[in-house]
């Protein structure tokens, strides 16, 4: 399969490193690039990026259940306590999901066909909702912005701005959220993890730190 | 692709000069730090975005002394933690303070170390949310299948900060703090108007934390006995168990002597005494003991009604001449009163004399009465009593096993004690209810909505 191809603004190459990409930013003028079927658009101009102290990066690798991912894409969000990151992984069988980190707490998950989902109105906070046999509550409602994006993301994403996220949680490492800045809204279900048990290399260095 | 363009590999640590009085101020939590609070002039600032806001001015006169320097690094549970910030909180009802720092590894994230009183806590943030349940009529909480009953709750108020926190952290904040304990591990909830946050302690003693931190000197010793932790008096099993055990063993050895002793009746005869007889001691025909040296029994039964006897004994070697003295009293009474019929004492008294060697003994026998008893020979009043001796041979004595057994059962019952006296000084300092009314208002039974199979 062919990933190379030149970016429609500024003609600069570029690779796309996962095939499923379908969101990328052109690393040189910073065009954001929507990839379909037939071509390569650009939609507008990469924000710059708040400073990030996450140890994670673009190209960071690690281990979820055995399975081996790397880190392609990213999302920043900031609320009012701060930022936080979904780090978009491609999984060694081709499964695209999320590592979040929001001030170093760790959880991997995936999109889930969750249906019925409460709508903006109906979802609250204690409200408790059932999928798959675990039983979910939602712990916190938070109104978040979105503030950009780098590498390289499974579908188009931009043009955001407040965002509601339902956080659900369990009384296990199960956890959920829904983000309702897609319509209908989407349910991610998966997991806290440990920071050791990811066994994450190429990670970023910390000056002072080994 | 260039992902180095954007992030670079190294993160540097940043430092800011405290826009009030100029002092540097050092950032530890990258960026991380949302609120610091200049350690020089107690200034509060906002660090989020690149312009310093000052947010507040803490009073010098609340200024904490702190047992773990900021910026001092410590190896514990396994990574390297560096205390980042501080904060003093205390109970709105009765002031009680406690302090908290904040631990930070770039990686790993945050912990807290919690002290009050010289007993510390290493605290990790937890994501999940711990299932409420009753235990026996007291709220507790389930969480990775441990039980732990609700301790005590308070409203708290942060009294004193220092350093950095990567939350907007200011004095005069108030939570509501709920805590359930399963020693050594506490799980604490802090309950505001938007989210309820869980956390785990572990009990750690301050002598780990000193030698973590490499701190000078030594810590205080802990006062009183703190909501979580351990009882030195738990963990190490029960001695009942052991107990139990020997108690059997014992019990085996005294079968053993009972089936093994052959208590051979080596005298029997049956006397009659009056007061009336001029010499009331005379001596047995002697009579064989075979077999080892061991235990001798003497039973004295005397048909006495209503009255005592009292009999002298001595055991003579027939060919030593070295004698056991010794004596027993029988004596019984009974009747009637307002409460019924009594009794007391019995017609039989026994004695035992341990380790008898063989050899050829005889008895000599010496017994006593009131001489003015019930019967008469003439105008004479006199005592009387019909009466028999046994002794027997290589008897065990049963008595020492009692001994024994009372005297194992000490230790399991005074460790029984402690322990219990220990979780009841623990407990004291528990008050109830539980502080969060969110904690109660959520949610067994609320509906459950179906969102996918």
């Amino acid at each position: 399969m062919s990933r190379g191809t030149n970016c429609p603004n500024c003609g600069a190459p570029v690779e796309f490193r996962w095939s499923g990409a379908v969101q990328a930013a052109c690393p040189f003028c910073k065009s954001v690039l929507i990839r379909s079927d037939l071509d390569l658009k650009t939609v507008g101009k990469v924000a710059d990026l708040p400073p990030d102290p996450s140890p994670i990066q673009l190209l960071t690798e690690g281990v979820y259940k055995g399975n081996k991912f790397q880190v392609t894409g990213r999302l920043v969000y900031q609320w009012e306590q701060g930022g936080w990151n979904e780090w978009h992984i491609v999984m060694a069988d081709g499964q695209s999901g999320w590592l979040s980190d929001a001030q170093l707490e760790y959880a991997v998950s995936f999109l889930a066909g969750g249906s019925q989902l409460p709508t903006e109105e109906q979802i609250s906070r204690g409200k408790r909702l059932r999928y798959q046999n675990t039983d979910f509550e939602v712990s916190t409602l938070t109104v978040a912005i979105y503030k950009g994006f780098e590498g390289e993301l499974p579908f188009p994403y931009y043009e955001k701005s407040d965002m509601l996220f339902a956080d659900l949680r369990t009384s296990g490492p199960a956890f959920g959220t829904i983000d309702y800045s897609e319509n209908p809204p989407l349910l991610f279900v998966g997991e806290w993890v440990e920071f050791e048990d990811l066994q994450l290399k190429n990670l970023r260095q910390f000056e002072g730190w080994k | 692709m260039a992902s180095s363009l954007v992030t670079p590999p190294v993160v540097k640590a940043r430092a800011l000069n405290c826009p009030n009085c100029g002092a540097a101020v050092a950032l530890r939590g990258f960026g991380h730090t949302l609120t610091v609070v200049c350690p020089n002039c107690l200034t509060t600032l906002d660090t989020s975005e690149p312009e310093i806001k000052i947010l507040g001015q803490i009073q010098e006169a609340q200024r904490c002394d702190l047992k773990i320097p900021l910026g001092t690094r410590g190896k514990l549970a396994g990574a390297e933690w560096e205390a980042i910030g501080f904060q003093q909180r205390m109970a709105v009802e009765d002031s009680d303070s406690w302090d908290e720092y904040l631990l930070f590894n770039p990686y790993k994230g945050f912990r807290y170390l919690t002290e009050y009183q010289g007993h510390w806590n290493f605290v990790t943030p937890l994501e999940p949310m711990p299932e409420r349940l009753a235990l026996g009529g007291r709220p507790a909480v389930s969480f990775e299948g441990k039980h732990y009953k609700h301790f005590s709750g308070c409203e708290a108020m942060t009294s004193f900060v220092l350093g950095e926190f990567p939350w907007r952290v200011q004095v005069g904040e108030k939570v509501i703090c709920d805590d359930f304990i399963h020693p050594p591990f506490v799980l604490s909830s802090e309950t505001t108007r938007d989210e309820i946050t869980w956390s785990r302690g572990e009990y750690t003693p301050a002598d780990a934390i000193w030698q973590a931190f490499s701190l000078p000197g030594k810590p205080e010793r802990p006062r009183g006995i703190y909501l979580n932790q351990p009882s030195p008096y738990e963990g190490k099993g029960s001695m009942w168990p052991a107990c139990l055990l020997m108690l059997l063993l014992l019990a085996g050895l005294a079968m053993f002597f009972a089936v093994f002793s052959r208590e051979n009746v080596v005298f029997r005869n049956s006397y009659y005494f009056s007061t009336l007889q001029p010499e009331p001691s005379f001596v047995t025909p002697v009579f064989n003991i075979d077999g080892r040296a061991s235990g001798l029994q003497l039973i004295v039964h005397a048909d006495v009604n209503n009255n005592w006897a009292y009999f002298n004994f001595a055991l003579i070697n027939d060919d030593t001449g070295s004698a056991y003295d010794f004596g027993r009293e029988v004596s019984y009474y009974h009747g009637t009163d307002s409460d019924g019929s009594w009794t007391e004492g019995g017609q039989t008294s026994t004695a035992y004399l341990p380790s008898v060697p063989p050899g050829r003994y005889y008895l000599r026998v010496e017994p006593e009465m009131d001489a003015a008893g019930p019967y008469r020979n003439g105008t004479k009043k006199y005592n009387a009593v019909a009466y028999d001796i046994t002794i027997r041979h290589d008897v065990p004595n049963y008595a020492w096993f009692w001994i024994a057994g009372i005297l194992l059962l000490i230790p399991p019952a005074i460790s029984s004690l402690r322990r219990r006296s220990f979780e009841k000084q623990r407990w004291a300092q528990s008050s109830g209810p539980v502080k969060s009314s969110s904690m109660l208002m959520s949610a067994v039974g609320s509906a459950i909505e179906s969102i996918g199979e």
